[in-house]
């Protein structure tokens, strides 16, 4: 499954965000995620199901003004 | 001391986390600044990096409220997600808002401003609007929803100071009850001190702190300016007037002529 993760395009086959999570060694990280576009909380990530082209935005903690 | 939405802060500074030369520059700046809240932001995590915990472990350690922000967002709908994601990541209903609208100047866009502070307060955010200081915008916010309106005093980052002090002042008086806060443009301690002569309940401050040659000292520098001009402000300040008045008594004086 080809999908983009933070702009970049990547191929994977996990099937969850949180599978995706753990393959891109952040399983456990303090990261935020949305997909295309919308929020998923850390409470959906196990039950999120992944598709063909979906757009993943994973984000943490930064300096801000 | 403000107050922001039921929360009482022991400063009428806000400090950004951004630009500083090094951690502990940043660390001794917020020491010196006695900055009650700091603004911070939600940016992509690369596959297998930690930096958001090793930031995260940073600001904990300042011992102060934090803000996030929407930095950078010019849609409502990505204003909106990244609010939530930063909702979750700082365990706060506080966001700073910024929907901007033109991308030379940063300034916000009023209408999707409106919008995503409604959205958002409607999902129990407690919204800090990045504004102009435009009377009937500020308006609409507070029906929205905003307990609290941040204009900017100028464009972010250009340290102009208050490009509008009329508009400043004019929010003042029509909004006798709201927390207001200088939110960008603040160069130099003397604006910031003036802002707050105008009655202003705060500033936030980064690029002026974090882009000086000393941060730390200029910190210390904002925050006796900012006590200075609500000291000022206090203490009812004369109205100014276009004619010379003489202050030592013309009565007695001897007639020498």
């Amino acid at each position: 499954m080809k999908i983009v993760v933070n702009g970049d395009p990547v191929e994977t086959q996990e099937t969850t965000l949180s599978g995706l999570l753990e393959e891109l060694g952040l399983g456990g990280a303090k990261v935020a995620t949305a997909v295309n576009e919308t929020f998923v909380p850390v409470a959906l990530r196990a039950t999120h199901h992944l598709s063909n082209g979906d757009r993943v935005e994973i984000v943490a903690p930064r300096q801000g003004g | 001391m403000p107050e922001f939405y039921g929360t009482k802060i022991q400063s009428r500074m806000m400090l950004g986390t951004a630009q500083y030369p090094s951690p502990a520059i940043l660390a001794d700046a917020f020491r010196r600044s006695g900055a009650g809240i700091a603004t911070v932001s939600v940016r992509r995590e690369a596959a297998g990096e930690r930096a958001g915990e090793d930031f995260w472990s940073l600001i904990k350690d300042l011992n102060v409220a934090l803000l996030p922000n929407t930095a950078g967002c010019h849609s409502v709908r990505e204003a909106v997600t990244t609010a939530h994601m930063a909702r979750e990541l700082f365990d706060t209903r506080w966001i700073k808002l910024e929907v901007i609208g033109h991308a030379d100047t940063l300034q916000p866009d009023p209408f999707g401003l409106v919008e995503a502070a409604r959205i958002l307060t409607d999902d129990g955010f407690q919204v800090f609007p990045y504004c102009t200081e435009d009377l009937v915008l500020c308006s609409r916010l507070q029906e929205a929803g905003c307990k609290v309106l941040m204009p900017w005093g100028a464009p972010i980052g250009t340290g102009l100071g208050l490009n509008n002090i009329y508009g400043l002042r004019s929010l003042r008086a029509h909004f006798p009850d709201v927390p207001l806060v200088v939110d960008a443009g603040l160069g130099l301690p003397s604006q910031a001190a003036h802002a707050m002569e105008l009655g202003f309940d705060a500033v936030l401050l980064n690029t002026a702190v974090a882009r000086a040659g000393d941060p730390a000292a200029m910190a210390a520098a904002f925050a006796n300016a900012v006590d200075a001009g609500a000291q000022a402000y206090a203490a009812d300040p004369m109205p100014p007037r276009d004619m010379a008045a003489p202050s030592t008594p013309v009565l007695g004086k001897a007639f020498l002529a």
